[in-house]
C-alpha cells in the first residue's frame, strides 16, 4: 500500500498560518491541519474526496484556533 | 562540509526501507497518541503513544526505570536492538523516545531523518498491520540524570547564567502574546520565557521536508545566537517534547557535550509564584 497525491499547501484561518496535508490512502482521502509556527497537530480528518477531507480538517481547525487568545505584550 | 558529530545517532528512509525487515531492528512509530500509526505506518512499525507509554500517567514525570524496561520488553527489545524511531511533526515525540532511551542507557538508537512526514512524501510503502512482537526481558541501565535539567538546575543557570538557556517555542509563545502553540489548551499562567533564554524555535533546524539542515548550517544557526557548546546548554519549551528534538540536535548532530532537556519546561515554570518571567523578544 502507498501514500499517494500528497499534498501540502498552507493556508490561513483565522489569522493563523496552517499547513493543510492530504493524500489518498487506497479508496479513502486523509488530511491533516497542524499550526506552522511551531508545527503542532490540530486535527486529522478523513473524507470520501481531498476537498471533503480538507474541508473537514480546516472546520475543526477553524474552532480549535478560534479559542487561542492573543495576550498584550 | 562538516560531518554530524554523531552521523550513526541519524538513519535516512532510503536505510529503513532497507532495513525494516532485519530481525536486529525495531522501528517504532511514537506520537502523541497513535492515531496517525493506526492510519498508515512504516511496514513492521510498532507504536508507542508519548501521553499514556512514555510518561508515567499518574504523576508528571518521564518513565521509571521499571516502567521502561516493561515498555522495551514488550516492544520486544533487547539492549543489542538497533531501535530506529521516527515520527510525526518532523520528530517531535520520537526525539523525546530518543532523550528517554538514552537516559535509561540503551546504546543503539537513531531517528529516522525527516520522519513520518517524509516517508509519506516519499510516496513509500505504508501498512496498517500491526506487527506481533516476541516480548523479551529488558534491562535498562540506571537513569544518566545528566541529560535532563530540573526546576532548580534552571533557576541557579538562570539567576548565576552558568548556561546558556535555549527557548525552541514559537516567537510568539517566547514573546508572551500566546500561551500555547495556536489551537492546544492554555497550560499556564503566565506568558513570556525565562529571563536571558534566547528563542531558537526547534523548526529552524529542519529543511521543508523535515530532515535536519546539515552540521555547518546548524552551528551558524546556534552560534548567531551564542550558543557554541562554551557552557552548559539547557534546552525548554512548554512540555519538553519540542526541546527533545533540539536537544537531539545540540548534542548529537553538532556534539555538544553538556546539554540537557529541561522537560518540566514552561508548564512549570509559567505556573510558578514568583518565578522571574521576561516577556517580549529577546534583549
Amino acid at each position: 500500500m502507498k501514500i499517494e497525491e500528497y499534498r501540502e499547501r498552507k493556508v490561513a484561518v483565522d489569522g493563523w498560518e496552517v499547513n493543510l496535508t492530504s493524500y489518498r490512502l487506497g479508496a479513502e482521502w486523509h488530511a491533516k491541519a497542524d499550526n506552522v509556527s511551531p508545527g503542532a497537530t490540530l486535527c486529522r480528518t478523513t473524507g470520501t474526496s481531498r476537498s471533503e477531507a480538507e474541508e473537514k480538517a480546516l472546520k475543526r481547525a477553524e474552532e480549535l484556533l478560534d479559542r487561542t487568545h492573543r495576550h498584550k505584550v | 562540509m562538516a560531518e554530524y558529530a554523531h552521523p550513526e545517532a541519524l538513519v535516512s528512509t532510503d536505510w529503513v526501507s532497507q532495513h525494516s525487515g532485519d530481525p536486529t531492528v525495531r522501528v517504532v512509530e511514537v506520537d502523541v497518541d497513535t492515531k496517525a500509526y493506526n492510519e498508515a505506518h512504516v511496514p513492521g512499525a510498532i507504536a508507542w503513544a508519548w501521553n499514556t507509554q512514555l510518561c508515567d500517567t499518574v504523576r508528571r514525570d518521564i518513565l521509571s526505570q521499571q516502567q521502561f524496561e516493561a515498555l522495551m520488553s514488550a516492544s520486544g527489545v533487547t539492549p543489542d536492538t538497533t531501535l530506529v524511531i521516527y515520527g510525526d511533526n518532523n520528530n517531535w515525540f520520537a526525539a523525546w523516545a530518543f532523550w528517554q532511551a538514552k537516559i535509561y542507557g540503551h546504546k543503539d538508537v537513531r531517528l529516522m531523518n525527516g520522519g513520518r512526514k517524509k516517508w509519506l512524501a516519499e510516496g513509500r510503502d505504508v501498512s496498517t498491520d500491526k506487527p506481533q512482537v516476541a516480548a523479551t526481558e529488558y534491562h535498562a541501565q540506571a537513569a544518566d540524570l545528566s541529560l535532563r535539567a530540573f526546576l532548580p538546575q534552571v533557576q541557579k543557570a538562570a539567576a548565576e547564567h552558568s548556561a546558556a538557556l535555549v527557548d525552541v517555542r514559537s516567537p510568539q509563545e517566547f514573546t508572551g502574546e500566546i500561551l500555547a502553540p495556536p489551537g492546544l489548551p492554555e497550560t499556564c499562567q503566565r506568558g513570556g520565557h525565562i529571563p536571558g533564554a534566547r528563542s531558537i524555535p526547534w523548526g529552524k533546524a529542519c529543511n521543508d521536508d523535515g530532515s535536519f539542515k546539515t552540521a555547518d548550517e546548524l552551528r551558524a544557526l546556534y552560534g548567531h545566537e551564542g550558543i557554541d557548546g562554551s557552557k552548559p546548554i539547557v534546552a525548554y519549551c512548554r512540555i519538553g517534547e519540542r526541546s527533545s528534538h533540539t536537544w537531539f540536535v545540540l548534542k548529537y548532530l553538532l556534539g555538544f557535550g553538556n546539554v540537557t532537556n529541561y522537560d518540566g519546561s514552561w508548564t512549570e515554570w509559567g505556573n510558578l509564584v514568583g518565578a522571574p518571567v521576561e516577556k517580549g523578544a529577546a534583549a
